[in-house]
């Protein structure tokens, strides 16, 4: 299981969804805080997917609300960089051009939905390797 | 690491932050471990990452993802901070909002984070004031210095002119510290800090006490576990001091052989250094009418006029600079003043911040109308540039103030008056040291530089107020050596002024070399007890941590905004102290005039609270003036000098002798000029 999980994170990093910000977060985790970034990322998660949901839902309404939206992309964002989430975090500044250029096609080639769906998954995935090892 | 538990949740960093308070002395031992921080961000995975970081960093972390919740915790709990971190898009408040705010209303650093790296946010931080940008992802190297901003803060604050390398100005954000607790806590802390940057609140206490506390008894409360205490300069050590000087030809006289030749235990050569200068500076004045210091200058040659202005200028500015560092105790600049006032009190500008520049004339003219402090003040300030800047730092009064108020006082009869209004100014100027801060700390010229009385204003309120008390101090002193051996309770201001000495010019930023605060503690008994008193008084205020940063941010908080906070504890100083002082100075006959004055004081002592405890040392050991009541400590300061200096004509003219210095007319002499400086703000 866990070779699973280095494996899946590793190839996060490869493609280049996590970054080094990852990295500093899993040094932050110690015996003290062993939980640490599984507790981040679950918040992150969290607020990611509130933060996708309004997204979303602006972009549903017929009139797009630029300055709402680039509001919710850049705390998205914020959030993103602060957990490594480096794809996510590019594609929150792509989305932020489209809104400022007002594009609303740019709005809807948002792959970056389906990146976060992997990054959870891998997080989950983690979460479940760790989960094994306090059992074991 | 930090336990986890701490500052979780919103709002809890209360608990954590005061109970640093009360424990914070011990935290403080490692600085920069134990920095309270207040993070403000409205992204919880952000939010949650930064506290586990700082925690890593031994910081003591308080998180809040509201804007007004970050705003009404830092209003609660002044001193409970400092440095706060804060997002720069958040939906209830703009982070440059809550920059202002906390800016003008706690002073605490401020650092700036988003992850938008734009040049114009980062500049729009930059014009707001923030301390620092950070751009997201947070890195923990960025968060490991973050502590350097406090203690460039707590420098710039007060702004430490001489020595005391190892007075980190801590950067304590916590200005609130309460001025008590910087006097008493300082000395703990003062004791550690010198390893550099370790321990924070003691740097802070540091740079208060600055000066050594050479040879002043009294100021061995404050001092006692500084391990750079300020350096009192005593009637006895000046003249000691100038023993030296002559024995080695005052052209030749160079710190280090100065030092060898006095041979006093634990004085530095940073000591002698500075109070060198000002020395150097009061001769010039003395033998070169037309110098022009700084105003002052001129004003003392010329007789009491002339007296005033080198006075004001340099014992506002000294003294100033001394109340804000907080090494002159508010009393000695009183006494400074006093002694200074000899002649003019002109001193109460320095004195006081007060509402800015106490009209030194006012003060002057009047001899009950003492409470004109803040009125006084603030006539300086349009008068000279310098007392603007000091704000509150009445550094000196302006040479046209002074010459004025001069002429308003009568030399002889009314150097009680003088004293009195010196006393006042010196209130006021505390008073208006105290609004100034705000706009200081910002960026306070460090006018430090050897006097000019008009430097005081430079100082800027903090530094100015360091050194103005220490350069009004100087003056007097010389006189005062004379004088004190007349008069013990005199000479006790004096020495305040000796050490000041000539430099009325001496804007003294430096001040704290001066180490007048300490001895104005008065060597003598009963300064001794006003001293205990004020000491008392400032760990009324208390607040454990960083004394230095805390009567700093009293002061500047006063202005800002914390002006009841202060009060508080400001009054439990001033009560202290003007029981005290009452005692002490019932010696004097101004006691009419320091009693006004000390009304005066009081109000300015309420602003200045922070600044208060240390100046109440300084009024107080002046010499038990009665008249120094002060409530504000640099009234009493101011009023103790007075008192003392009531001889002080006698003095002056003894101490001229003494120096070799035609002793110009008494009225000259006027310690007022150096008072002036001396003047406690």
């Amino acid at each position: 299981m866990q070779r699973q999980v280095a494996l899946i994170k590793q190839s996060l990093f490869d493609q280049g969804y996590l970054d080094e910000q990852f990295i500093e977060l899993e040094e932050l985790q110690d015996d003290a805080n062993p939980n640490f970034v599984e507790e981040v990322a679950t918040l992150y998660f969290k607020d990611s997917a509130r933060l996708i949901s309004n997204i979303e839902q602006a972009l549903e309404r017929g009139s797009f609300d630029f300055n709402r939206l680039d509001n919710y992309m850049h705390q998205f964002k914020g959030s993103s960089t602060s957990i490594g989430a480096s794809k996510v975090k590019t594609e929150c500044t792509m989305f932020r051009e489209y809104c400022r250029v007002g594009n609303a096609e740019g709005f809807l080639t948002i792959p970056y939905l389906r990146r976060v769906q992997m990054f959870e998954d891998f997080q989950a995935t983690e979460e479940r390797a760790r989960n094994v090892e306090k059992e074991a | 690491m930090m336990n986890p538990s701490q500052g979780r949740g919103l709002g809890s960093g209360g608990g954590s932050s005061s109970g640093r308070n009360k424990g914070g002395e011990a935290v403080v031992e490692m600085f920069p471990s134990g920095l309270r921080v207040l993070v403000v961000d409205d992204d919880p995975t952000c939010l949650m990452i930064l506290e586990r970081m700082l925690r890593t960093c031994l910081y003591e972390v308080t998180k809040c993802n509201r804007a007004e919740m970050a705003l009404s915790l830092l209003r609660k709990n002044k001193h409970g901070f400092d440095i706060v971190i804060s997002d720069v898009h958040m939906p209830d408040m703009d982070g440059f909002k809550l920059l202002e705010h906390v800016g003008l209303e706690m002073d605490l650093p401020v650092i700036m984070m988003s992850a938008d790296d734009s040049k114009s946010v980062v500049l729009k931080g930059v014009t707001h004031g923030a301390v620092d940008y950070l751009i997201k992802p947070v890195r923990m190297e960025a968060l490991k210095n973050i502590w350097q901003h406090v203690v460039r803060k707590r420098r710039s604050e007060w702004s430490v002119p001489e020595h005391s390398g190892s007075i980190e100005e801590t950067g304590q954000q916590q200005q609130q510290r309460g001025p008590a607790v910087s006097e008493d806590a300082a000395d703990d802390n003062a004791s550690s800090v010198n390893n550099e940057g370790n321990n924070w609140r003691s740097s802070s206490n540091n740079s208060r006490k600055r000066k050594e506390e050479e040879g002043d008894e009294q100021g061995d409360e404050d001092a006692s576990n500084l391990k750079k205490p300020r350096v009192v300069w005593s009637v006895e050590l000046h003249q000691q001091f100038v023993a030296a000087v002559n024995q080695l030809g005052v052209e030749k006289a160079v710190p280090k052989k100065i030092l060898e030749l006095m041979n006093v235990p634990g004085l530095t050569r940073e000591n002698v250094a500075s109070h060198l200068q000002k020395y150097r500076i009061y001769l010039r004045r003395l033998g070169g009418v037309s110098q022009h210091q700084g105003n002052l200058n001129n004003s003392f040659m010329t007789g009491q006029d002339a007296s005033f202005g080198p006075l004001s200028s340099l014992n506002g500015f000294d003294l100033q600079a001394l109340a804000v560092t907080g090494q002159l105790p508010a009393q000695s600049l009183a006494q400074l003043q006093a002694a200074g006032l000899g002649r003019p009190a002109m001193v109460s500008k320095s004195g006081l911040p007060v509402s800015s520049v106490v009209d030194e004339r006012s003060i002057f003219s009047f001899d009950n109308s003492k409470p004109r402090f803040g009125d006084g003040i603030g006539g300086h300030q349009t008068q000279q540039p310098q007392m603007n800047l000091l704000h509150g730092v009445p550094t000196g009064m302006e040479p046209r103030q002074l010459a004025g108020l001069q002429q308003q006082l009568p030399v002889g009869g009314n150097r009680m008056s003088i004293q009195q209004q010196i006393a006042a100014v010196r209130a006021g100027h505390s008073g208006m040291l105290m609004p100034q801060q705000q706009p200081f700390p910002r960026g306070p010229p460090s006018i430090r530089q050897p006097m000019l009385p008009n430097r005081i204003t430079e100082r800027s309120g903090f530094s100015g107020r360091s050194s103005v008390p220490e350069s009004s101090r100087v003056l007097p002193t010389s006189y005062t050596n004379l004088a004190t051996q007349q008069h013990s309770s005199t000479s006790v201001a004096f020495n305040s002024f000796q050490q000041e000495l000539p430099v009325n010019s001496f804007p003294l930023p430096s001040a704290p070399g001066l180490s007048v605060p300490t001895q104005v503690r008065k060597p003598h008994s009963s300064s001794s007890s006003y001293q205990e008193e004020v000491n008392s008084s400032e760990a009324g205020f208390a607040t454990p941590s960083y004394d230095m940063f805390s009567n700093r941010h009293n002061d500047w908080d006063l202005r800002s905004i914390a002006f009841d906070a202060h009060q508080d504890a400001e009054s439990v100083a001033f009560s202290n102290s003007e029981a005290f002082s009452s005692s002490s100075m019932s010696r004097n006959n101004n006691n009419n005039a320091t009693v006004a004055a000390t009304d005066l004081g009081r109000n300015q002592q309420q602003t200045l609270s922070g600044m208060v405890p240390h100046h109440q040392v300084y009024g107080n050991g002046g010499g038990g003036g009665s008249s120094v009541r002060v409530k504000s400590e640099r009234d009493t300061a101011a009023m103790a000098f007075h008192e003392q200096y009531s001889n002080q004509e006698d003095l002056m003219s003894a101490l001229l002798k003494q120096e070799g210095v035609a002793p110009v007319v008494d009225t000259e002499f006027d310690f007022d000029a150096y008072s002036i400086d001396d003047i406690p703000v």
